[in-house]
């Protein structure tokens, strides 16, 4: 559907844009009916989940215990909930384009229009990296980083509530896309001229759901740096602190430093959409390349952004199941803040191809190659951790030596990207589409995987369930290579990435291997959710104490769930590996003598704000000019009402703490002293 | 294991007194800063790339007014010093004096905003607006974003003079008092930027 080239007046004062047209569901064509069913089960779907819980009366506690609470230890749980969920939609995309892909050939046009497809291969990468895997990585560290510098909390309780509800309410406006309007058809960085005036709302969509959880980002990035840096438990110096702590901190640095150089990028982008500037334009002085560049200052670092928290994932289980500390701490510190600077310096290897010229290739060749130095240092520093170690192959470990081998093979393609003459051939192929999910889903997905069943326990008080996380581990490792050898071998032959048609039969059976391993991949993320579910109906026999794995950093010093306040005694910290040492010394738990305890209140002004600023963008996306503006108005005096609220903390009484540190749940906390 | 043992380890490990935990406002606040500054980075790279591009129309000289700048930059740059005198009554404790130079302070950068919208008002009128060019379009971001940010500022600035005067110089009061100084400064320095780079530099090209 062609636009005007100048931004559209509204249709309507009530509905802006937006008409019957719009819902694409009401179409007659087979994308309609596509749509129609995919609409009909989540309304059932989301209908029966809300049933249930009007049934069980759940909504109050829902409110008070997590919508509106600011304990980071919950909202690591939504993070991660979050994340699963638009997993399953982000996969679903993924499995669509695999069959389009299969059976595509020749005559056969597929079951997709290019429409459609371009939608779907736009939809999956962006879902994938915004609200997957930084839902996923947000949702650990916010979850396990205070507990292990032994903090009762994050510096800014509120703000890490409200971040969680602009990152929940920007994933609903990608979810909205689905059954009103259409979505983006310009790839998952959005490059103009396509994401121009020509296209309608689906960029729309595609800006402002990013600008939301760009913010909701942002926020979490400040107040983790603000964490690390004056939380830290009395002792724990930064050398001290653990290796996960680290990367956090470098990650949250990163954060920091580009997340505002994609909110500026989306900023010029929605300036050339709705009021006409020519920042990207092809005519009127416009340039392409400033917004290329632009989108990739971010997006490359956004990539480390994603991997150092799960090389800090590795980095504590491969001591805790190898049953010795970390090789190289030091090494690992000064690899991680390498790999955080030299971030900043690649990212132009993204488009070799775009006429830079040999000296600015060859300036962001030479860094890129240098950046897999760090990186290798730390693959030899686990090698040399697991070495004369006692290695125990629980799932956690297995999902690690999955992500060793398939992980540095997706580097080392990465270094043949690197040199920028190769990249003139394998620059948009298959190739390219092969590695990044060769690190994407072998590094940062596997290493989800694997802090799930690592810390789950200490997030519920159960194990998960071995069998099932094993056939995970097993269908994911074996359906990756499944689905990305034959994109490596076809991406070498010259094939194009985001094509809905093939004419040439001979690369069919390659597709249709990828199809198979697609498949795989779904049976590995069945059985996660498999896995999880029996684990549920099994939570007594799978029950744990405060320390299941013989833990080595302050998150298993305390109760399995921790209580409120995470720790009764703020620890004192002597060593690296501050649990460990505390459990040689042959520390035991006190039962006496508790403090009252400061903590923050819930609030509500976390979900109003969040619920407005999505109200404020879809009034943007469909020029519905008086929602827009009512709802901005309505955030600028949430947040004012919000500030005059003084009374934002309480104190937990010591009768309450001694009555939880009596109680069973934690009990053998300190049992690997006995051990 | 004897209870002296047990005593030592649990001193050893445990900090037995409740903890005050250190209030990191201020650092998150320079952080959130630092991280604006990212913002006004792209832009000012996208008027380092797009200022020449003028398409034909308007070039910086042409348009840029260096008189109406004079009493601009004054405006704001006064108000950061009235801003000074606020924080220094507030050391002392005068509310009365602390309102007062946050209310010159206001007005200062209220005069500043109705300027800068004054000239963006006569340069639409004159067919030099943010759609006419990209040098225009990168020009009227960049300053507008700055000029935004003072408009929140002031914004700001009244809310908190509200919850002074209700609520007098409690803990909170005094860190956003802080918070606020800082945003006000570091918009001075944004504007200093914006002045030498793109007005001084621009009329200059």
């Amino acid at each position: 559907m062609l636009e005007p080239t100048s931004p559209p007046a509204a249709r309507s004062f009530l509905f802006g844009r937006l008409t019957l047209d719009s819902l694409p569901f009401l179409k007659p064509d087979l994308e309609g009916h596509i749509v129609l069913v995919t609409f009909l089960a989540v309304i059932c779907g989301g209908l029966a989940v809300l049933g249930l819980i009007t049934y069980k009366r759940l909504w109050g506690y829902l409110w008070r215990e997590w919508f509106t609470s600011v304990d980071h230890k919950k909202l690591g749980i939504m993070y991660m909930i979050l994340g699963t969920v638009m997993l399953l939609r982000g996969f679903a995309d993924a499995v669509m384009m695999r069959a389009q892909q299969a059976i595509a050939f020749g005559p056969n046009m597929g079951y997709l229009p290019p429409e459609h497809y371009d939608q779907i291969f736009t939809a999956h990468g962006s879902i994938m990296i915004f609200f997957v895997a930084m839902a996923y990585i947000v949702g650990l560290i916010n979850y396990v980083m205070p507990l292990q510098i032994g903090s009762r909390d994050v510096a800014f309780p509120f703000l890490n509530n409200l971040s969680f509800w602009f990152t929940f309410w920007g994933a609903i406006t990608f979810m909205v896309s689905l059954f009103v309007g259409d979505f983006s058809t310009a790839g998952w960085l959005g490059y103009p001229p396509v994401s121009e005036l020509q296209q309608g709302p689906g960029v729309d969509y595609y800006i402002w759901g990013l600008q939301l959880s760009g913010v909701g980002t942002l926020l979490s990035g400040v107040n983790f740096v603000v964490t690390i840096i004056k939380m830290r438990a009395p002792g724990m110096t930064m050398m001290k602190m653990p290796v996960f702590t680290w990367t956090s901190l470098c990650t949250s640095g990163l954060i920091i430093a580009t997340f505002p150089v994609l909110t500026a990028t989306l900023f010029l982008l929605s300036l050339d959409r709705y009021v006409g500037t020519h920042f990207f334009t092809s005519d009127f002085g416009g340039n392409v390349m400033m917004y290329i560049n632009l989108i990739w200052v971010w997006g490359h670092p956004e990539v480390y952004i994603l991997i150092l928290p799960i090389f800090g994932i590795y980095s504590e289980i491969v001591p805790t199941f190898s049953g010795k500390p970390l090789f190289g701490y030091s090494s690992m510190v000064y690899a991680t803040c390498a790999i955080m600077i030299l971030s900043y310096l690649v990212w132009l290897h993204h488009f070799f191809t775009m006429g830079s010229g040999a000296d600015v290739n060859s300036f962001f060749s030479l860094t890129t190659m240098i950046i897999s130095i760090p990186t290798g240092v730390k693959i030899f520093n686990w090698l040399f951790t697991m070495y004369r170690g006692r290695v125990h192959f629980t799932v956690p470990m297995l999902w690690t030596m999955g992500f060793l081998f398939t992980f540095t093979i997706g580097g080392m393609t990465g270094v043949m990207l690197s040199v920028a003459p190769a990249d003139f051939l394998l620059h948009n192929s298959l190739f390219l589409i092969a590695h990044f999910h060769n690190v994407i889903i072998g590094g940062v997905v596997f290493g989800v995987f694997a802090g799930v069943n690592y810390w789950f326990p200490k997030a519920f008080g159960f194990k998960l369930d071995e069998f099932w996380g094993k056939a995970s581990f097993w269908f994911w490792q074996i359906g990756f290579w499944l689905a990305f050898g034959p994109l490596y071998i076809m991406g070498f032959m010259g094939v194009t990435r985001r094509l809905s048609h093939f004419d040439n039969p001979a690369l069919q059976p390659y597709f249709i291997v990828a199809g198979i391993g697609a498949a795989l991949i779904a049976l590995g993320i069945g059985s996660f959710i498999v896995q999880i579910g029996i684990s549920i109906l099994r939570r007594k026999q799978y029950a744990v104490g405060g320390d299941p794995w013989d833990g080595r950093t302050l998150e298993w010093a305390t109760s399995s769930p921790p209580p409120d306040y995470n720790f009764a005694f703020v620890p004192n910290v002597h060593e690296r590996d501050a649990w460990m040492d505390m459990k040689k010394h042959g520390y035991q738990r006190p039962l006496e003598g508790f403090n009252d305890i400061h903590m923050p209140k819930n609030t509500a002004s976390g979900v109003v704000i969040g619920v407005l600023s999505f109200a404020c963008c879809f009034g943007l996306i469909w020029y519905i000019w008086w929602l827009a503006a009512a709802s901005f108005v309505g955030v600028i005096v949430a947040s004012i009402v919000h500030t005059f609220n003084y009374h934002r903390d309480y104190h937990i009484p010591k009768a309450e703490v001694n009555a939880f540190e009596h109680s069973g749940n934690w009990q053998d906390a300190a049992q690997g002293a006995n051990a | 294991m004897s209870s002296t043992a047990v005593d030592t380890a649990q001193s050893r490990f445990l900090c037995l007194k409740e903890q005050h935990a250190h209030n990191g406002t201020l650092l998150g606040f320079w952080i959130y800063l630092m991280s604006d500054c990212f913002i006004f980075a792209s832009l000012f790279a996208c008027y380092a790339v797009l200022g020449t591009s003028t398409a034909g129309g308007p070039t910086a000289a042409d348009v840029l007014d260096l008189h109406g700048l004079a009493i601009n930059t004054a405006l704001l740059l006064i108000s950061s010093v009235t801003f000074g005198f606020a924080m220094l009554e507030m050391v002392r404790k005068r509310k009365g004096a602390v309102m007062l130079w946050l209310a010159v302070s206001g007005l200062l950068a209220a005069g500043f905003v109705t300027l800068e919208l004054r000239e963006f008002a006569s340069m639409i009128a004159d067919g030099a607006g943010p759609g006419r060019s990209a040098f225009l379009s990168s020009f009227f971001t960049l300053v507008g974003t700055h000029g935004l940010h003072v408009s929140v500022g002031i914004l700001w600035l009244i809310v908190l003079m509200v919850q002074l005067g209700k609520f007098g110089f409690n803990e909170a009061n005094i860190r956003r008092m802080q918070c606020l100084s800082m945003f006000w400064h570091f918009l001075d320095l944004v504007w200093v930027g914006v002045f030498s780079f793109v007005y001084l530099a621009g009329v200059l090209r």
